[in-house]
């Protein structure tokens, strides 16, 4: 049996690096079916424990591998509401795919790649539009947020029979999905998609409504006649430096970055109303996702260098390997243990430079990661007209600021247990605005364990009238 | 959608709009505004609330029309609908009965003022309000401003109505006449929030600014809005629009409006052949 997995097919780097089409394309039909057959189906299914969805791999791959692609999909929507999403930004190397079997002496079957096959080819079909909802309505449920935990806590509760409404503060439902992640690895058109199979399910998603503002958590629950709150508001909040020069002119977070280009499609101005300035050189400092997401939205914008700048070496980079991997094929250029001092300007108060310090490891610090030092005098400045910010996101106050009875930790996390249950009655939480920036699919697991909850909690409350 | 239920010109390239956002209407403040996006490739575009009307679901939009967004709204009639439009967001003013409290509008600036002049004067203060413009055609919301108000001071650039001169002038002179002044609350061009700051400061008069950013979602999640205020950044959308105006950076939030000046120069051509971006 073939050792590795089969090759995803790829817009080439020379070519992508200067538009905005999706990098991965997919697997064809036949190559889905023989990548499925890499399966083992093995009796114990350790994959499945890396899954925080809970979706039975191996049963869906079984379908794939036999052609049966509408039962492949059919599993996954079981318990996965945004297959397509997933597919493609899960980090499966350190989930279903690091526990398989196969992956101890070649590579792991492409999990993740058969569940983009699947979702897209249920896309294709029209296959995702099935749905089966109970007639009975077994309560009402308020989401805020409509991202990955919440769109996941909707979904299994309308399919659970709940009415469920969903508030978003912005104009696009999708949370991180639609304004973060770049058209290039997730087109907000499959977004849209899978969101619409939501609403079949009877969610109804009201945009430009921000709870905190709106309506207070109280005012749903005493005056809307809501039975439930799952608050899944995520960390939006961009952090900064605070290191000299961050105003300048051409400073950017990457949520402002990424939203410009992404939800508002910047990179179509003027044809579209938003315009987004990046100048020849690009400095992106950070190495998460977001910090590749935004080094290769830069080159895509018309760059001509773009360095990741990030103080620690690659080993403790935080990226996903292959978007990695795929921003050194388009040219990013790293500057590792490499820290910046400040940010320099013209006299006009436009960026003209980034200062940096070269750094050593030393002891290892609380994270167990060794501790980056600066290297005295080592000091020198990257030519750069734009910065962007990609050091991490905190909690967004706005719901906790006007819900009285919600404890949060000390950096403004909802403070919740497993289950999502927080200390005030009725109000639940998950992903990111519980354990802080993560990622899309653990949003969705947390989302997942709260719908249980929420379902427990409402039918326990009517059960006591 | 959102339904533009009036539509008024108050004077050259300043228009008023009522817009039907019954949810808004109920719950806004004096001193919050509202993100709104005119269509699918829009932009989204900060406007302070000038009024609301609980009873009919309406609230007032004052703009002028000075980038394509702007220009865009202003072509809009009666009847029309904005696509999105969310609020009401910012913080609400601090209303209270100070004593007494000048309130200065400059331009458009005047629209934001009118409600805060209002709830100080519901709030029992004594409210003397200046308000100024380049010229007499120029000047909005003159009657209004008039009724909630115990003194009205008109002055324009040219003279051609009321005093001849800037908004400060007037103030300078109270100052200097002696009179004791519990809060000054001015919004209008940053160039003018920071004279009236000049002015007040070696007074150490309370003095509040109402700051308009350059914004993208209005919920803390850009960061875009951000303004350097007594040394800390803070985000103009989430812990303001109102800052202390003697606490302010001024210069620097100057510099950060000058950001899309050459992009707003650029039409949106649609596509086609249009050769604007290059």
């Amino acid at each position: 049996m073939q050792q590795v997995k089969h090759k995803m097919p790829e817009q080439a780097a020379d070519q992508r690096r200067r538009n905005f089409n999706e990098v991965a394309l997919g697997y064809e039909a036949e190559t889905a079916k023989a990548e499925a057959a890499r399966c083992l189906q093995c009796k114990t299914a350790p994959c499945r424990q890396g899954c925080p969805v809970e979706i039975d791999i191996p049963k869906f791959i079984k379908n794939i591998k036999e052609g049966d692609f509408d039962a492949a999909i059919d599993e996954i929507k079981t318990k996965n509401n945004l297959p397509a999403v997933c597919g493609r930004v899960c980090p499966q190397e350190d989930q279903c795919e690091k526990y398989c079997i196969m992956g101890k002496k070649g590579e792991p079957v492409g999990i993740g790649r058969l569940e983009r096959f699947a979702a897209d080819y249920a896309m294709a079909t029209g296959r995702e539009d099935k749905v089966d909802v109970p007639a009975e309505v077994l309560g009402k449920v308020a989401v805020i947020g409509a991202g990955p935990a919440g769109l996941t806590t909707a979904g299994d509760l309308a399919r659970l029979g709940y009415k469920v409404t969903v508030f978003e503060a912005l104009h696009a439902p999708g949370g991180v999905l639609m304004y973060g992640i770049p058209e290039f690895r997730l087109p907000k058109a499959i977004v849209q998609r899978e969101i619409a199979a939501l609403r079949k399910l009877g969610v109804d998603i009201q945009v430009n409504a921000v709870i905190g503002k709106s309506y207070t958590i109280d005012e749903l629950l005493n005056e809307e006649g809501y039975d439930a709150v799952f608050i899944g508001t995520g960390a939006g909040l961009p952090h900064f430096m605070d290191i000299p020069g961050e105003n300048l002119n051409g400073v950017y977070s990457a949520n402002e970055f990424l939203t410009r280009v992404n939800l508002m499609k910047a990179y179509k101005f003027p044809q579209t109303g938003t315009p987004v300035r990046v100048g020849r050189r690009v400095a992106v400092v950070g190495a998460g996702n977001v910090a590749m997401d935004s080094a290769r939205t830069a080159l895509r914008l018309g760059a001509e260098k773009v360095y990741i700048v990030y103080r620690r070496s690659e080993e403790e980079m935080p990226a996903r390997h292959e978007e990695l991997e795929h921003a050194k094929e388009e040219g990013v250029e790293f500057r590792l243990l490499t820290a910046p001092v400040q940010v320099l300007g013209d006299d006009k108060g436009w960026v003209k430079g980034i200062e940096c310090i070269k750094m050593e490891l030393g002891e290892p610090d609380e994270s167990g990661r060794r501790k980056p030092v600066p290297v005295e005098g080592s000091n020198y400045v990257l030519d750069v007209e734009t910065v962007v910010m990609a050091i991490g996101q905190g909690p967004n106050p706005l719901v906790q600021d006007t819900t009285p009875g919600l404890a949060v930790n000390k950096r403004g996390n909802i403070m919740a247990d497993e289950t999502g249950a927080t200390s005030k009655d009725a109000v639940f939480a998950g992903g990111d605005i519980v354990t802080g920036a993560a990622t899309v699919i653990l949003a969705m697991g947390a989302g997942k364990k709260a719908s249980a909850k929420i379902h427990e909690y409402v039918q326990n409350k009517k059960a006591a009238r | 959608m959102y339904n533009i239920v009036k539509k008024e010109v108050l004077s050259p390239g300043v228009l008023l709009f009522d817009v039907a956002a019954p949810l808004i209407a109920k719950k806004c403040q004096p001193g919050q505004f509202v993100i709104l996006r005119i269509d699918e490739d829009g932009e989204r575009i900060p406007l302070t609330i000038a009024d609301f009307d609980r009873e009919a679901g309406t609230i007032t939009l004052i703009f002028q029309e000075v980038g394509h967004t702007t220009r865009q709204l202003g072509a809009l009639n009666k009847g029309d609908a904005l696509l999105d439009l969310v609020g009401p967001l910012g913080k609400a003013t601090h209303i209270d009965n100070f004593g007494t409290v000048i309130c200065i509008g400059g331009g458009i600036g005047v629209a934001p003022v009118y409600p805060i002049a209002r709830a100080y004067k519901q709030a029992g203060n004594k409210v003397i309000s200046i308000i100024g413009a380049r010229n007499a055609d120029l000047l909005i919301l003159e009657k209004e401003m008039a009724a909630v108000s115990d003194e009205l001071i008109i002055t324009t650039d040219d003279g051609s109505k009321g005093r001849k001169g800037l908004v400060i002038h007037p103030l300078q002179e109270m100052i200097d006449a002696g009179m004791k002044i519990d809060t000054v609350m001015a919004i209008g061009p940053v160039i003018m929030m920071r004279s009236v700051a000049d002015v007040t400061r070696p007074h150490n008069i309370h003095t509040i600014v109402s700051l308009n950013p350059i914004m993208v979602d209005g919920t803390g999640m850009c960061g875009g809005c951000r303004v350097s205020v007594g040394n800390k950044n803070k985000f103009a959308c989430v812990d303001g629009p109102e800052f202390d105006a003697h606490q302010v950076d001024f210069n620097g939030l100057m510099a950060r409006q000058r950001m899309y000046q050459e992009h707003e120069k650029m039409e949106r051509c649609g596509g086609g052949s249009c050769k604007c971006n290059k």
